[in-house]
């Protein structure tokens, strides 16, 4: 009988670049910097290190594919080192297999890393694929992007709670300054700067109704986590560290897109991950257990309709909790404390373990001007492609003791 | 009998008016205001001759049953495809059976009635029932130019067979002349043409009345009894000469629909047959004839059944449909006439591996999904597992047809950053009544006009050009209707 990952991986290490247009640097001096720090909070040397995940996405315009890319630049000494690549869940994914890995004792130590450079692929959001993004899709999708997809929530969301255009905006528009905030307080997040709800809603249109800053920025990054089981942890001198409460996935079933029930206004498989998610980590009530999240907020819609998939607002309720500032730093489940995707930017491959970071951060009451209270217990959650068909990831990390 | 058993017409919505191009380019060729009446049918960017001729096709199909079509013939000088056939393009975005005879009638612009008497003496020999014979044409023509005025974009569909006939044939004529009032070399373009006086004088004025002339002789008959005569000529004033000089009176004449739509190439003399038929009644007899390096006219005597056939859009339905633009600019736009900045976006990769397409052409190009029938989930695309949850069986799918079922607006978006030759790409879920969906892209409307909940119908339209391959995709749209 399966008992779940609760308890038996502990983080002993994270690294986290300064996310932004980091023109002066590729993926190669990205991944050094995040490693780097990473090692020096484990306390390790690399060669401790016995396997690997990297997470990279967008390889066609970027590094290229296989899992080389870490092993050559960390000169890692003819270790395994496996690709990951699940859309936006790609980092996490990484973090997923150095995990497992060591939960089920067939390593000691182990390395997971995400990056990706998108400011080296000439767009100004994430590139279109074309006819490369799969043979039979480019003959009868439409010719859509992320900003596209995701805006559709907010016109089924808005039907099926009857919440005017005028509402449903502002709220999104408290999404994202909420986010713009607390990036101030990140000297690693990209855009560090104030948004008024009124500037963000008379932002240029970027895919109805969503406008400039209802998108999340376009940023280079790269974030790693260092783990190992609570033992050796504890073996090394470690005291009050971090353990993995849950990680889990949920990819759609291809009902969503294709079957008559799901009306468009939220993500099937948020809904269900979480609810797994709750459970491996033995949370029963999360609107009170989960003390922070970072979620998948690529869009200001996309955060709000989460919410409610994570059973931490009711359905039809997320617009006014958000208008409430039950998600503000001070609120009672404060969301993207670090600025979120909106400040970070999502260098895809790197967003889960960015996520991951400053949960990390926040648990050891390492976050500075962002610190909360006295956090229990961090939330992570992403989201890849596209409402209709998507792979979601929901992680919950904590204190070993707690 | 043999004879026409229905028709079906099809004039894109966007109108431009012809005063804008005079507007714009007047400075220019001040003559082009003498043909700057009215406004003239132009493609959307998404509509070619193969989606028109696909439109009046499925006009031509109300009410009828396909199975029973036995060959597809499609008259055009403006196809998309020199060597793959066309024709079988249309058949397979009507979803006809695959046991047929397929053709493109081309190189002329009697194409269209070439094809007509083809297809209608092959009925009288016998050899098949039921032949559907469609026609459309997206001519271009060099900005500032007469015949960029006189050009409409249009397509036209007749069934004919031996029997429901709604218009019986009575008999034809042909003329060949290699007359070369204007020509289009195997890879330009644009048509050259010869002085306008000659075309009208020695071509028009004498080709189409010695055509007449030819089947009044052939059947004994005179112009008293005719009472629609049909022929294409963008010289308004020489169109109804013609008829003078034949002895038909204006009641005869029918209207070359200059100021409304524009001539539209090969489809031309079969749209205005539609609109003739549209408004027939049992015992009218119509002349039709085409114009091209000689003609074709054909005699039709209107039957009874023509009160049974059932109520399409047809010409009336097509031109009361419209949008009228006078932006010209957005015409040259839309005719890949204007280079513009499109941005990185239109640089990724259009390649179509043609083993998909001939794998999926039922799902691609006749938008045939699957019903499962263990569960009788209609879904799309067909799959081998139903995508039902409680039923999930494999291999239980039957083929089944989404085009002409209606379908609304599920959820939606107009996308300011996706690239798009007439921003902004507007595209959503749609769910057919029954069941069955899929993300769609809208055609034919505006955001505003977009709702959640509105219905919309289906359109095969253009998805892609591959510009450097030559190749166009097409694939179905969605056309929100007035909710």
């Amino acid at each position: 009988m399966a008992t779940g990952i609760k308890d038996k991986v502990a983080i002993i290490g994270m690294g986290c670049t300064r996310f932004g247009e980091r023109w002066d640097v590729g993926s190669e001096e990205l991944i050094v910097e995040a490693f780097t720090e990473c090692i020096e909070d484990a306390g390790i040397e690399k060669n401790d290190i016995q396997a690997a995940w990297f997470g990279s996405s967008v390889d066609q315009v970027n590094i290229g594919g296989s899992a080389l890319p870490l092993s050559t630049t960390l000169r890692l000494p003819y270790i395994p080192v496996t690709r990951t690549e699940n859309y936006c869940a790609t980092g996490t994914e990484a973090f997923r297999g150095a995990v497992y890995a060591v939960a089920s004792g067939a390593y000691d130590i182990c390395l997971a890393q995400g990056v990706e450079k998108l400011k080296d692929t000439g767009y100004g959001g994430l590139p279109a694929g074309g006819s490369s993004s799969g043979t039979l899709q480019w003959l009868w999708w439409p010719n859509g992007t992320a900003p596209g997809n995701f805006a559709q929530l907010a016109s089924a969301y808005a039907a099926k709670y009857k919440i005017s255009d005028e509402d449903l905006k502002r709220a999104i528009a408290h999404v994202s300054a909420k986010s713009h905030a607390n990036g101030v307080l990140n000297p690693k997040a990209h855009l560090r700067k104030a948004v008024t709800i009124e500037q963000i809603m008379a932002a240029p249109i970027i895919a109805h109704p969503l406008g400039l800053f209802d998108c999340c920025g376009v940023s280079d990054g790269s974030a790693c986590a260092i783990v190992t089981t609570p033992e050796i942890a504890k073996d090394m001198g470690k005291k009050d560290f971090v353990t993995v409460k849950a990680i889990q996935l949920a990819l759609s079933s291809g009902e969503e897109m294709a079957y008559d029930a799901w009306d468009g206004d939220h993500f099937v498989t948020t809904d269900k991950c979480s609810v797994v998610a709750y459970k491996e980590a033995g949370v029963t009530n999360p609107r009170e257990e989960i003390s922070m999240m970072e979620v998948h907020d690529c869009f200001s819609i996309t955060e709000l309709v989460t919410y409610e998939d994570l059973h931490i607002s009711d359905r039809g309720m997320a617009w006014k909790e958000a208008l409430d500032g039950f998600y503000d730093i001070d609120g009672q489940v404060p969301c993207q404390v670090d600025g979120g995707l909106k400040c970070f930017g999502h260098p895809i491959g790197a967003s889960g373990l960015r996520m991951l970071y400053e949960m990390y951060l926040q648990l050891h009451g390492r976050a500075g001007e962002r610190q909360l209270k006295d956090p229990k217990l961090g939330l992570t959650h992403n989201l890849g492609g596209f409402p209709f068909m998507n792979v979601c990831a929901v992680s919950i990390i904590g204190k070993y003791d707690q | 009998m043999i004879g026409i058993t229905s028709y079906g017409a099809y004039i894109p919505r966007l109108r431009l008016k012809r005063m804008s191009i005079f507007q714009s380019l007047g400075w220019y060729s001040p003559a082009i205001i003498a043909v700057a009446q009215g406004e003239r049918s132009m493609c959307n960017w998404d509509e070619d001759s193969m989606t028109m001729a696909v439109a009046a096709a499925r006009d031509c199909l109300v009410g009828k049953e396909k199975t029973k079509i036995g060959a597809c013939f499609l008259g055009s000088t403006t196809l998309p495809f020199s060597d793959r056939q066309n024709a079988g393009i249309l058949a397979t975005a009507l979803n006809l059976r695959e046991d047929i005879l397929t053709s493109d009638f081309t190189s002329s612009q009697k194409a269209g009635t070439t094809a007509l008497v083809t297809a209608l003496e092959t009925i009288r020999g016998g050899g098949k029932k039921n032949i559907l014979v469609t026609a459309a044409d997206n001519r271009e023509a060099k900005p500032a130019s007469s015949y960029e005025m006189w050009f409409g974009d249009g397509a036209a569909s007749v069934m004919v067979g031996d029997e429901d006939v709604i218009a019986e044939f009575k008999g034809d004529y042909s003329l060949a002349y290699d007359f070369v009032d204007h020509y289009r070399g195997a890879k330009s373009k644009f048509d050259y043409t010869w002085e306008e006086r000659w075309v009208r004088d020695e071509g028009y004025s004498k080709i189409i009345p010695e055509a007449v002339n030819g089947l009044f002789g052939k059947l004994g008959i005179s112009m008293d009894q005719v009472d629609k005569l049909v022929y294409p000529c963008y010289f308004k004033a020489i169109h109804g000469k013609i008829a003078k000089s034949l002895g038909a009176g204006p009641e005869k004449l029918v209207d070359n629909m200059h100021e409304v739509c524009g001539e539209t190439g090969t489809a031309h003399p079969l749209l205005m047959l539609a609109s003739v038929l549209e408004e027939a009644s049992p015992g009218d007899r119509i002349l039709v004839a085409g114009f091209g390096q000689g003609s074709n006219a054909l005699y039709f005597e209107v039957t009874e059944n023509i009160k049974n056939l059932p109520s399409r859009n047809g010409v009336k339905g097509s031109l009361g449909r419209k949008k009228s633009v006078e932006n010209y600019p957005k015409f040259l736009s839309f005719r890949d006439e204007m280079i513009k900045e499109t941005g990185i976006r239109a640089e990724a990769p259009t390649q179509t591996a043609m083993t998909v397409l001939w794998r999926k052409r039922k799902m691609i190009h006749g938008l045939v999904g699957g019903k499962c029938r263990d569960c009788g989930t209609p879904q799309f695309p067909k799959m081998d597992i139903c995508v039902k949850p409680e039923c999930n069986h494999i291999n239980t799918q039957d083929d089944y047809e989404f085009a002409d079922i209606l379908a609304r607006v599920k959820t939606f978006t107009g996308d300011m950053l996706a690239f798009s030759i007439d921003p902004p790409a507007i595209y959503g879920m749609i769910q057919f009544e029954g069941g069955g969906r899929f993300m769609a892209d809208f055609t034919d409307c505006e955001l505003k006009d977009v709702k959640v909940g509105i219905p919309v119908n289906m359109s095969f339209r253009k998805r892609f050009t591959d510009k450097e391959r030559g190749f166009t995709g097409y694939f179905w749209k969605a056309i929100p209707q007035a909710g």
